[in-house]
Protein backbone atom coordinates (compact mmCIF):
# COMPACT_ATOMS: atom_id res chain seq x y z
CA UNK A 1 0.00 0.00 0.00
CA UNK A 2 1.33 3.23 -1.07
CA UNK A 3 0.86 6.48 1.10
CA UNK A 4 -1.94 8.47 -0.17
CA UNK A 5 -2.15 12.00 -1.28
CA UNK A 6 -4.65 13.49 0.58
CA UNK A 7 -6.16 16.37 -1.09
CA UNK A 8 -10.01 15.72 -0.17
CA UNK A 9 -11.72 14.97 3.12
CA UNK A 10 -12.85 12.35 1.02
CA UNK A 11 -9.61 10.61 0.48
CA UNK A 12 -8.64 11.75 4.81
CA UNK A 13 -11.62 9.65 5.99
CA UNK A 14 -10.81 6.70 3.97
CA UNK A 15 -7.24 6.93 5.19
CA UNK A 16 -8.75 7.52 8.48
CA UNK A 17 -10.28 3.79 8.51
CA UNK A 18 -6.47 2.56 7.07
CA UNK A 19 -5.00 4.19 9.57
CA UNK A 20 -7.44 3.02 12.79
CA UNK A 21 -6.95 -0.27 11.51
CA UNK A 22 -3.32 -0.59 11.41
CA UNK A 23 -3.07 1.56 14.52
CA UNK A 24 -0.70 4.08 13.18
CA UNK A 25 -0.99 7.24 15.40
CA UNK A 26 0.05 10.04 12.55
CA UNK A 27 -1.91 10.67 9.51
CA UNK A 28 0.68 13.58 8.50
CA UNK A 29 1.42 13.02 4.59
CA UNK A 30 3.36 14.78 2.94
CA UNK A 31 1.51 16.95 0.04
CA UNK A 32 4.40 19.10 -1.21
CA UNK A 33 3.38 22.17 1.24
CA UNK A 34 -0.34 22.07 0.96
CA UNK A 35 -1.94 20.94 3.94
CA UNK A 36 -4.71 17.97 4.47
CA UNK A 37 -7.70 18.68 5.73
CA UNK A 38 -7.11 17.67 8.38
CA UNK A 39 -3.85 19.18 9.15
CA UNK A 40 -5.63 22.26 8.11
CA UNK A 41 -8.51 21.49 10.83
CA UNK A 42 -6.16 21.36 13.87
CA UNK A 43 -3.83 23.79 12.95
CA UNK A 44 -3.05 26.16 15.72
CA UNK A 45 -4.71 23.00 18.53
CA UNK A 46 -3.17 23.68 21.80
CA UNK A 47 -1.18 20.93 23.34
CA UNK A 48 0.35 17.60 21.54
CA UNK A 49 -2.35 15.48 22.65
CA UNK A 50 -5.89 15.46 23.18
CA UNK A 51 -8.14 14.32 26.31
CA UNK A 52 -7.55 11.09 25.67
CA UNK A 53 -5.55 8.94 22.81
CA UNK A 54 -6.63 10.12 19.32
CA UNK A 55 -8.40 7.41 17.91
CA UNK A 56 -10.43 7.14 20.72
CA UNK A 57 -11.57 10.32 20.63
CA UNK A 58 -12.47 10.24 16.94
CA UNK A 59 -14.69 7.09 17.99
CA UNK A 60 -16.10 8.25 21.70
CA UNK A 61 -16.26 12.21 21.94
CA UNK A 62 -19.43 12.02 21.61
CA UNK A 63 -20.50 9.42 24.31
CA UNK A 64 -17.86 11.20 26.63
CA UNK A 65 -19.32 14.42 25.97
CA UNK A 66 -23.09 13.54 26.86
CA UNK A 67 -22.02 11.69 29.98
CA UNK A 68 -19.75 14.73 31.14
CA UNK A 69 -22.72 17.03 30.79
CA UNK A 70 -25.48 15.11 32.39
CA UNK A 71 -22.61 14.50 35.00
CA UNK A 72 -22.05 18.50 35.33
CA UNK A 73 -25.20 19.39 34.71
CA UNK A 74 -27.52 17.18 37.63
CA UNK A 75 -24.45 17.16 40.11
CA UNK A 76 -22.34 19.46 40.03
CA UNK A 77 -19.18 17.45 39.06
CA UNK A 78 -16.81 20.00 37.25
CA UNK A 79 -13.65 17.76 36.35
CA UNK A 80 -12.25 19.27 32.81
CA UNK A 81 -10.89 16.41 31.09
CA UNK A 82 -14.59 16.32 28.98
CA UNK A 83 -15.47 19.48 29.35
CA UNK A 84 -17.05 20.97 26.06
CA UNK A 85 -15.31 23.86 27.39
CA UNK A 86 -11.89 22.29 27.19
CA UNK A 87 -12.71 21.25 23.66
CA UNK A 88 -13.13 24.69 22.68
CA UNK A 89 -10.40 26.47 24.43
CA UNK A 90 -7.75 23.69 22.87
CA UNK A 91 -9.27 23.79 19.37
CA UNK A 92 -10.25 27.21 18.68
CA UNK A 93 -8.74 27.94 15.52
CA UNK A 94 -6.43 30.75 15.65
CA UNK A 95 -8.15 32.58 11.90
CA UNK A 96 -11.49 33.15 13.63
CA UNK A 97 -10.66 32.08 17.15
CA UNK A 98 -13.63 29.40 16.91
CA UNK A 99 -14.63 25.56 16.49
CA UNK A 100 -17.28 26.50 13.90
CA UNK A 101 -17.64 28.87 11.04
CA UNK A 102 -16.16 27.19 8.35
CA UNK A 103 -15.09 23.91 7.35
CA UNK A 104 -11.76 24.57 8.24
CA UNK A 105 -12.89 24.91 11.79
CA UNK A 106 -12.02 21.56 14.13
CA UNK A 107 -15.53 20.51 14.94
CA UNK A 108 -17.89 21.41 11.63
CA UNK A 109 -15.27 20.40 9.69
CA UNK A 110 -15.63 16.88 10.09
CA UNK A 111 -19.33 17.22 11.12
CA UNK A 112 -20.26 18.99 7.69
CA UNK A 113 -18.39 16.59 5.94
CA UNK A 114 -19.77 13.80 8.26
CA UNK A 115 -23.23 14.79 7.80
CA UNK A 116 -23.58 14.79 11.43
CA UNK A 117 -25.81 17.78 12.95
CA UNK A 118 -24.13 19.41 15.38
CA UNK A 119 -26.31 21.64 17.95
CA UNK A 120 -24.40 22.47 20.56
CA UNK A 121 -22.62 25.69 19.78
CA UNK A 122 -26.82 27.21 19.57
CA UNK A 123 -26.44 27.50 23.28
CA UNK A 124 -22.50 26.83 24.25
CA UNK A 125 -19.91 29.43 23.12
CA UNK A 126 -18.03 29.01 19.95
CA UNK A 127 -14.94 31.03 21.40
CA UNK A 128 -12.33 30.11 24.47
CA UNK A 129 -13.26 32.64 27.34
CA UNK A 130 -11.33 35.70 26.70
CA UNK A 131 -8.54 36.23 29.52
CA UNK A 132 -8.22 39.17 31.24
CA UNK A 133 -5.37 40.33 29.13
CA UNK A 134 -7.65 40.70 26.42
CA UNK A 135 -11.18 41.29 27.80
CA UNK A 136 -11.75 44.01 29.12
CA UNK A 137 -14.59 43.19 31.45
CA UNK A 138 -13.27 39.43 32.30
CA UNK A 139 -11.24 41.26 35.13
CA UNK A 140 -14.82 43.05 36.81
CA UNK A 141 -16.92 39.47 36.57
CA UNK A 142 -14.32 37.38 37.69
CA UNK A 143 -14.97 38.28 41.37
CA UNK A 144 -12.06 38.97 43.50
CA UNK A 145 -12.45 35.56 45.56
CA UNK A 146 -11.93 34.07 42.12
CA UNK A 147 -8.90 35.75 41.43
CA UNK A 148 -7.33 35.49 44.81
CA UNK A 149 -7.85 31.50 44.46
CA UNK A 150 -6.22 31.79 41.08
CA UNK A 151 -2.88 33.16 42.22
CA UNK A 152 -3.08 31.21 45.64
CA UNK A 153 -3.33 28.10 43.02
CA UNK A 154 -0.31 29.15 41.33
CA UNK A 155 1.53 30.04 44.64
CA UNK A 156 0.33 26.79 45.66
CA UNK A 157 1.05 24.82 42.77
CA UNK A 158 5.21 26.20 43.09
CA UNK A 159 5.33 25.77 46.54
CA UNK A 160 4.37 21.92 45.67
CA UNK A 161 6.88 22.13 42.79
CA UNK A 162 9.58 23.35 44.94
CA UNK A 163 9.16 20.82 47.84
CA UNK A 164 9.11 17.72 45.38
CA UNK B 1 -16.43 5.19 33.34
CA UNK B 2 -14.45 7.10 35.40
CA UNK B 3 -12.45 10.20 34.10
CA UNK B 4 -8.65 9.70 33.75
CA UNK B 5 -6.76 12.63 35.25
CA UNK B 6 -4.61 14.32 32.38
CA UNK B 7 -1.45 15.78 33.22
CA UNK B 8 -1.24 18.83 30.70
CA UNK B 9 0.58 21.93 31.79
CA UNK B 10 -1.92 23.83 29.31
CA UNK B 11 -4.97 22.81 30.55
CA UNK B 12 -6.63 25.64 32.74
CA UNK B 13 -7.82 23.15 35.34
CA UNK B 14 -4.76 22.16 36.53
CA UNK B 15 -4.88 25.24 38.68
CA UNK B 16 -8.22 24.42 39.51
CA UNK B 17 -6.96 21.28 40.70
CA UNK B 18 -3.84 22.75 42.83
CA UNK B 19 -6.53 24.92 44.30
CA UNK B 20 -8.53 22.32 45.18
CA UNK B 21 -5.90 20.49 47.43
CA UNK B 22 -4.99 23.69 49.13
CA UNK B 23 -8.14 24.38 50.68
CA UNK B 24 -7.95 25.62 54.11
CA UNK B 25 -4.65 25.59 53.81
CA UNK B 26 -2.89 28.80 56.14
CA UNK B 27 -1.17 31.13 53.26
CA UNK B 28 0.98 32.82 56.03
CA UNK B 29 1.22 32.08 60.24
CA UNK B 30 -1.92 32.98 61.34
CA UNK B 31 -3.58 33.95 58.37
CA UNK B 32 -6.16 31.18 56.36
CA UNK B 33 -8.05 31.77 53.35
CA UNK B 34 -11.60 31.05 54.95
CA UNK B 35 -13.48 31.05 51.60
CA UNK B 36 -11.37 28.49 50.37
CA UNK B 37 -12.57 26.07 52.59
CA UNK B 38 -15.60 25.97 51.11
CA UNK B 39 -14.34 24.97 47.43
CA UNK B 40 -15.45 21.33 46.73
CA UNK B 41 -13.33 19.56 44.52
CA UNK B 42 -14.26 19.96 40.91
CA UNK B 43 -14.70 15.78 40.84
CA UNK B 44 -16.91 16.06 43.65
CA UNK B 45 -20.71 15.83 43.49
CA UNK B 46 -23.26 18.71 45.14
CA UNK B 47 -23.90 17.27 48.49
CA UNK B 48 -27.25 17.35 50.17
CA UNK B 49 -25.96 18.98 53.07
CA UNK B 50 -26.08 21.78 51.89
CA UNK B 51 -28.80 23.87 50.71
CA UNK B 52 -28.39 26.85 49.41
CA UNK B 53 -30.26 30.48 49.63
CA UNK B 54 -30.24 34.44 49.63
CA UNK B 55 -31.79 36.41 52.40
CA UNK B 56 -32.80 39.88 51.00
CA UNK B 57 -32.57 42.63 52.76
CA UNK B 58 -35.46 45.28 51.69
CA UNK B 59 -34.62 48.14 53.99
CA UNK B 60 -31.41 48.24 52.79
CA UNK B 61 -32.34 47.69 48.92
CA UNK B 62 -32.74 51.29 47.13
CA UNK B 63 -35.87 51.68 45.14
CA UNK B 64 -34.78 52.69 41.32
CA UNK B 65 -31.50 50.88 41.92
CA UNK B 66 -31.02 48.19 39.31
CA UNK B 67 -26.88 47.31 40.02
CA UNK B 68 -28.28 43.53 40.79
CA UNK B 69 -29.87 43.10 37.41
CA UNK B 70 -26.74 44.56 36.01
CA UNK B 71 -24.60 41.93 37.57
CA UNK B 72 -26.49 39.14 36.78
CA UNK B 73 -27.03 39.84 32.96
CA UNK B 74 -23.75 40.69 32.90
CA UNK B 75 -22.16 37.53 34.51
CA UNK B 76 -25.14 35.29 32.69
CA UNK B 77 -24.54 37.28 29.41
CA UNK B 78 -28.14 38.02 29.23
CA UNK B 79 -28.42 41.15 27.27
CA UNK B 80 -30.80 44.14 28.59
CA UNK B 81 -33.10 44.38 26.12
CA UNK B 82 -36.85 46.18 25.74
CA UNK B 83 -38.61 43.93 24.41
CA UNK B 84 -41.75 42.64 26.84
CA UNK B 85 -40.30 38.55 25.73
CA UNK B 86 -36.59 39.41 26.50
CA UNK B 87 -35.72 36.99 29.22
CA UNK B 88 -35.37 38.57 32.32
CA UNK B 89 -33.46 36.31 35.03
CA UNK B 90 -34.16 39.20 38.29
CA UNK B 91 -36.10 41.98 38.29
CA UNK B 92 -36.75 45.01 40.69
CA UNK B 93 -40.29 45.04 41.99
CA UNK B 94 -41.47 47.71 44.33
CA UNK B 95 -44.13 47.42 46.40
CA UNK B 96 -46.92 49.73 48.13
CA UNK B 97 -48.75 49.01 51.48
CA UNK B 98 -52.45 51.06 50.01
CA UNK B 99 -53.47 51.51 54.56
CA UNK B 100 -49.90 52.65 55.43
CA UNK B 101 -48.21 53.79 52.33
CA UNK B 102 -44.89 51.95 53.22
CA UNK B 103 -43.34 51.41 50.06
CA UNK B 104 -40.67 48.43 49.50
CA UNK B 105 -38.52 47.32 47.09
CA UNK B 106 -36.97 43.93 46.18
CA UNK B 107 -34.97 42.11 43.52
CA UNK B 108 -37.61 38.99 42.50
CA UNK B 109 -35.92 36.02 40.91
CA UNK B 110 -35.90 32.02 40.82
CA UNK B 111 -37.41 31.51 44.52
CA UNK B 112 -35.61 28.16 44.34
CA UNK B 113 -37.96 25.96 46.02
CA UNK B 114 -38.05 23.06 48.53
CA UNK B 115 -40.87 21.71 46.73
CA UNK B 116 -40.98 23.42 43.60
CA UNK B 117 -44.02 23.77 41.31
CA UNK B 118 -41.89 24.26 38.01
CA UNK B 119 -40.93 20.27 38.58
CA UNK B 120 -43.74 19.12 39.66
CA UNK B 121 -45.19 20.06 35.67
CA UNK B 122 -42.20 19.25 33.35
CA UNK B 123 -43.36 16.33 31.48
CA UNK B 124 -39.47 15.75 30.20
CA UNK B 125 -37.93 15.85 33.55
CA UNK B 126 -35.81 19.16 32.39
CA UNK B 127 -36.61 21.07 35.63
CA UNK B 128 -34.91 19.64 38.12
CA UNK B 129 -33.84 20.38 41.77
CA UNK B 130 -30.21 19.66 42.24
CA UNK B 131 -29.64 17.71 45.83
CA UNK B 132 -28.17 21.64 46.89
CA UNK B 133 -31.66 23.15 46.74
CA UNK B 134 -30.71 24.80 43.09
CA UNK B 135 -33.43 24.53 40.79
CA UNK B 136 -32.10 24.33 37.25
CA UNK B 137 -33.64 23.93 33.77
CA UNK B 138 -31.55 21.14 31.88
CA UNK B 139 -31.75 22.65 28.47
CA UNK B 140 -30.36 19.67 26.64
CA UNK B 141 -34.13 18.28 27.84
CA UNK B 142 -36.25 20.68 27.49
CA UNK B 143 -38.57 21.11 24.60
CA UNK B 144 -39.68 24.98 25.46
CA UNK B 145 -43.21 23.66 26.17
CA UNK B 146 -43.65 26.59 28.71
CA UNK B 147 -45.48 24.57 31.26
CA UNK B 148 -43.22 25.35 33.88
CA UNK B 149 -43.50 29.36 33.49
CA UNK B 150 -47.28 29.07 33.67
CA UNK B 151 -46.46 27.02 37.05
CA UNK B 152 -44.31 29.58 38.87
CA UNK B 153 -46.04 31.35 41.26
CA UNK B 154 -42.96 33.75 41.23
CA UNK B 155 -43.05 34.40 37.33
CA UNK B 156 -39.40 33.85 37.27
CA UNK B 157 -38.74 32.21 34.32
CA UNK B 158 -38.26 33.04 30.68
CA UNK B 159 -38.28 31.52 27.55
CA UNK B 160 -35.57 32.75 24.47
CA UNK B 161 -37.36 33.52 21.88
CA UNK B 162 -34.20 34.66 19.54
CA UNK B 163 -31.25 32.64 18.16
CA UNK B 164 -27.77 34.12 20.38
CA UNK B 165 -24.79 34.44 19.59
CA UNK B 166 -21.67 35.02 21.68
CA UNK B 167 -22.72 33.61 24.89
CA UNK B 168 -20.52 33.68 28.00
CA UNK B 169 -18.27 30.23 27.94
CA UNK B 170 -19.50 29.84 31.75
CA UNK B 171 -23.41 29.72 30.50
CA UNK B 172 -24.23 28.05 27.39
CA UNK B 173 -28.10 29.51 26.68
CA UNK B 174 -30.03 29.03 23.87
CA UNK B 175 -33.10 30.05 21.52
CA UNK B 176 -35.94 27.10 21.82
CA UNK B 177 -35.41 26.80 25.89
CA UNK B 178 -36.89 28.34 29.09
CA UNK B 179 -34.39 29.53 31.69
CA UNK B 180 -34.10 31.33 35.00
CA UNK B 181 -31.86 32.65 37.95
CA UNK B 182 -29.70 29.54 37.98
CA UNK B 183 -28.19 30.75 41.70
CA UNK B 184 -25.04 31.25 39.81
CA UNK B 185 -24.38 27.71 39.95
CA UNK B 186 -21.19 27.86 37.58
CA UNK B 187 -19.83 30.17 40.47
CA UNK B 188 -21.15 28.25 43.55
CA UNK B 189 -19.40 25.13 42.06
CA UNK B 190 -16.15 26.40 41.08
CA UNK B 191 -16.12 27.89 44.94
CA UNK B 192 -16.88 31.63 44.69
CA UNK B 193 -19.37 31.03 47.42
CA UNK B 194 -21.37 34.08 46.21
CA UNK B 195 -23.85 35.59 43.48
CA UNK B 196 -23.43 38.05 41.15
CA UNK B 197 -25.85 40.25 42.34
CA UNK B 198 -25.03 39.58 46.03
CA UNK B 199 -21.72 40.41 45.23
CA UNK B 200 -22.55 43.46 43.00
CA UNK B 201 -25.46 45.04 46.13
CA UNK B 202 -23.24 48.32 47.38
CA UNK B 203 -26.03 48.40 50.32
CA UNK B 204 -25.18 44.91 51.49
CA UNK B 205 -28.88 43.94 50.89
CA UNK B 206 -28.37 40.26 49.36
CA UNK B 207 -27.01 37.57 51.43
CA UNK B 208 -25.51 34.24 49.87
CA UNK B 209 -25.35 31.47 52.30
CA UNK B 210 -25.64 27.90 53.39
CA UNK B 211 -29.35 27.72 55.06
CA UNK B 212 -28.43 24.13 56.21
CA UNK B 213 -25.16 24.88 58.10
CA UNK B 214 -25.93 27.00 61.60
CA UNK B 215 -22.92 28.15 61.52
CA UNK B 216 -23.36 30.38 58.56
CA UNK B 217 -24.58 34.15 58.69
CA UNK B 218 -27.23 33.63 56.75
CA UNK B 219 -28.64 30.80 58.82
CA UNK B 220 -27.96 32.59 61.67
CA UNK B 221 -30.00 35.81 60.71
CA UNK B 222 -33.39 33.38 59.35
CA UNK B 223 -32.51 32.23 63.19
CA UNK B 224 -32.55 35.70 64.77
CA UNK B 225 -34.55 37.74 62.58
CA UNK B 226 -38.35 37.63 60.92
CA UNK B 227 -37.94 36.66 57.55
CA UNK B 228 -40.68 35.89 54.94
CA UNK B 229 -41.01 33.50 52.02
CA UNK B 230 -43.27 35.32 49.26
CA UNK B 231 -46.50 33.43 49.23
CA UNK B 232 -45.68 31.45 51.90
CA UNK B 233 -49.19 30.19 52.06
CA UNK B 234 -48.20 27.79 49.33
CA UNK B 235 -46.11 25.73 51.51
CA UNK B 236 -42.99 25.89 48.68
CA UNK B 237 -40.29 26.33 51.32
CA UNK B 238 -38.61 29.22 49.41
CA UNK B 239 -34.15 29.24 49.75
CA UNK B 240 -34.66 33.16 48.78
CA UNK B 241 -35.63 35.11 51.91
CA UNK B 242 -36.68 38.51 52.64
CA UNK B 243 -36.33 40.76 55.20
CA UNK B 244 -38.13 44.33 56.28
CA UNK B 245 -41.79 42.78 53.96
C1 LIG C 1 -30.40 24.80 24.68
C2 LIG C 1 -29.08 25.11 25.16
C3 LIG C 1 -28.01 24.01 25.12
C4 LIG C 1 -27.70 23.18 24.05
C5 LIG C 1 -28.30 23.14 22.67
C6 LIG C 1 -26.61 22.35 24.51
N1 LIG C 1 -26.28 22.66 25.79
FE1 LIG C 1 -24.84 21.78 26.92
N2 LIG C 1 -25.26 23.02 28.46
C7 LIG C 1 -26.27 23.95 28.49
C8 LIG C 1 -26.38 24.51 29.81
C9 LIG C 1 -27.35 25.58 30.25
C10 LIG C 1 -25.37 23.89 30.59
C11 LIG C 1 -25.05 24.12 32.08
C12 LIG C 1 -23.87 25.03 32.22
C13 LIG C 1 -23.32 25.09 33.63
O1 LIG C 1 -24.04 24.89 34.60
O2 LIG C 1 -22.13 25.32 33.73
C14 LIG C 1 -24.69 22.96 29.71
C15 LIG C 1 -23.61 22.19 30.10
C16 LIG C 1 -22.98 21.27 29.30
C17 LIG C 1 -21.81 20.53 29.66
C18 LIG C 1 -21.04 20.68 30.96
C19 LIG C 1 -20.23 21.96 30.93
C20 LIG C 1 -19.03 21.86 30.00
O3 LIG C 1 -18.72 22.84 29.29
O4 LIG C 1 -18.39 20.83 29.97
C21 LIG C 1 -21.49 19.71 28.62
C22 LIG C 1 -20.34 18.73 28.50
C23 LIG C 1 -22.47 19.96 27.58
N3 LIG C 1 -23.36 20.91 28.02
C24 LIG C 1 -22.48 19.33 26.37
C25 LIG C 1 -23.36 19.62 25.35
C26 LIG C 1 -23.35 18.95 24.07
C27 LIG C 1 -22.38 17.85 23.68
C28 LIG C 1 -24.33 19.51 23.34
C29 LIG C 1 -24.74 19.16 21.89
C30 LIG C 1 -25.11 17.77 21.68
C31 LIG C 1 -24.97 20.54 24.16
N4 LIG C 1 -24.36 20.57 25.37
C32 LIG C 1 -26.02 21.36 23.74
C33 LIG C 1 -27.09 24.31 27.43
C34 LIG C 1 -27.11 23.69 26.20
C1 LIG D 1 -5.25 20.00 25.70
C2 LIG D 1 -5.82 20.42 24.44
C3 LIG D 1 -7.01 19.61 23.94
C4 LIG D 1 -8.25 19.49 24.50
C5 LIG D 1 -8.73 20.07 25.82
C6 LIG D 1 -9.03 18.71 23.61
N1 LIG D 1 -8.29 18.33 22.53
FE1 LIG D 1 -8.89 17.13 21.00
N2 LIG D 1 -7.03 17.12 20.26
C7 LIG D 1 -5.95 17.86 20.74
C8 LIG D 1 -4.80 17.58 19.91
C9 LIG D 1 -3.41 18.19 20.10
C10 LIG D 1 -5.20 16.65 18.93
C11 LIG D 1 -4.32 16.01 17.83
C12 LIG D 1 -3.75 14.76 18.41
C13 LIG D 1 -2.90 13.99 17.43
O1 LIG D 1 -2.34 14.61 16.52
O2 LIG D 1 -2.82 12.77 17.59
C14 LIG D 1 -6.61 16.39 19.18
C15 LIG D 1 -7.37 15.51 18.40
C16 LIG D 1 -8.75 15.35 18.53
C17 LIG D 1 -9.58 14.52 17.69
C18 LIG D 1 -9.10 13.66 16.54
C19 LIG D 1 -8.98 14.48 15.30
C20 LIG D 1 -8.44 13.60 14.17
O3 LIG D 1 -9.25 13.07 13.43
O4 LIG D 1 -7.23 13.44 14.09
C21 LIG D 1 -10.87 14.65 18.12
C22 LIG D 1 -12.11 14.00 17.52
C23 LIG D 1 -10.85 15.56 19.24
N3 LIG D 1 -9.55 15.97 19.45
C24 LIG D 1 -11.96 15.96 19.92
C25 LIG D 1 -11.91 16.65 21.12
C26 LIG D 1 -13.06 16.88 21.98
C27 LIG D 1 -14.47 16.45 21.66
C28 LIG D 1 -12.60 17.53 23.08
C29 LIG D 1 -13.38 17.96 24.30
C30 LIG D 1 -13.94 16.86 25.07
C31 LIG D 1 -11.17 17.74 22.90
N4 LIG D 1 -10.79 17.20 21.72
C32 LIG D 1 -10.37 18.39 23.82
C33 LIG D 1 -5.97 18.72 21.81
C34 LIG D 1 -7.03 18.86 22.70
C1 LIG E 1 -12.89 13.16 13.12
C2 LIG E 1 -14.17 13.74 12.79
C3 LIG E 1 -14.89 14.50 13.93
C4 LIG E 1 -14.44 15.59 14.62
C5 LIG E 1 -13.12 16.32 14.46
C6 LIG E 1 -15.49 15.95 15.55
N1 LIG E 1 -16.55 15.07 15.42
FE1 LIG E 1 -18.18 14.97 16.60
N2 LIG E 1 -18.87 13.36 15.57
C7 LIG E 1 -18.25 12.80 14.49
C8 LIG E 1 -19.07 11.74 13.96
C9 LIG E 1 -18.75 10.85 12.75
C10 LIG E 1 -20.22 11.67 14.78
C11 LIG E 1 -21.42 10.72 14.67
C12 LIG E 1 -21.10 9.43 15.33
C13 LIG E 1 -22.29 8.51 15.39
O1 LIG E 1 -23.42 8.95 15.19
O2 LIG E 1 -22.06 7.35 15.69
C14 LIG E 1 -20.05 12.72 15.78
C15 LIG E 1 -20.97 12.96 16.77
C16 LIG E 1 -20.85 13.98 17.69
C17 LIG E 1 -21.83 14.27 18.69
C18 LIG E 1 -23.13 13.57 18.90
C19 LIG E 1 -24.13 14.21 17.95
C20 LIG E 1 -25.47 14.42 18.56
O3 LIG E 1 -26.05 15.50 18.35
O4 LIG E 1 -25.93 13.51 19.25
C21 LIG E 1 -21.38 15.36 19.39
C22 LIG E 1 -22.06 16.04 20.56
C23 LIG E 1 -20.12 15.74 18.80
N3 LIG E 1 -19.82 14.89 17.78
C24 LIG E 1 -19.37 16.82 19.24
C25 LIG E 1 -18.19 17.23 18.63
C26 LIG E 1 -17.45 18.41 19.04
C27 LIG E 1 -17.87 19.36 20.15
C28 LIG E 1 -16.35 18.46 18.25
C29 LIG E 1 -15.23 19.52 18.28
C30 LIG E 1 -14.56 19.64 19.57
C31 LIG E 1 -16.39 17.32 17.36
N4 LIG E 1 -17.54 16.61 17.61
C32 LIG E 1 -15.43 17.01 16.42
C33 LIG E 1 -17.02 13.16 13.96
C34 LIG E 1 -16.22 14.18 14.43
Amino acid sequence: MGIPTIKTMGTWLASLAVVLAVGASSLAVADGGAKSPREAMLEGVKGDKCVAPTDDMRRNHMKYLKHHRDETMHQGIRTQQFSLKGCVECHASPKNNSVVGTNQNFCQGCHAYTGVKLDCFECHATKPKATAAFHPIAGQTGGLAANMRKEMGSAQSNVAGAAQ
Amino acid sequence: MSEKQTTNESRRGFVAGGVAAAAGLAIAPGVTLLDMAHARPENEAASGKNRWGLLIDTTKCKTGCTDCVTACFTENGVKQGDKETDPQWIRKVELKDLHSNKTASLPMMCQHCAHPPCVDVCPTGASFKRVDGIVLVDRHICIGCRYCMMACPYKARSFVHEPLTDQNPDVPRGMGCVEACTLCVHKIDRGDNNTACAEACKEGAILFGDLNDPESEIAKRVATYASTQVRADLGLNTGVRYQGI
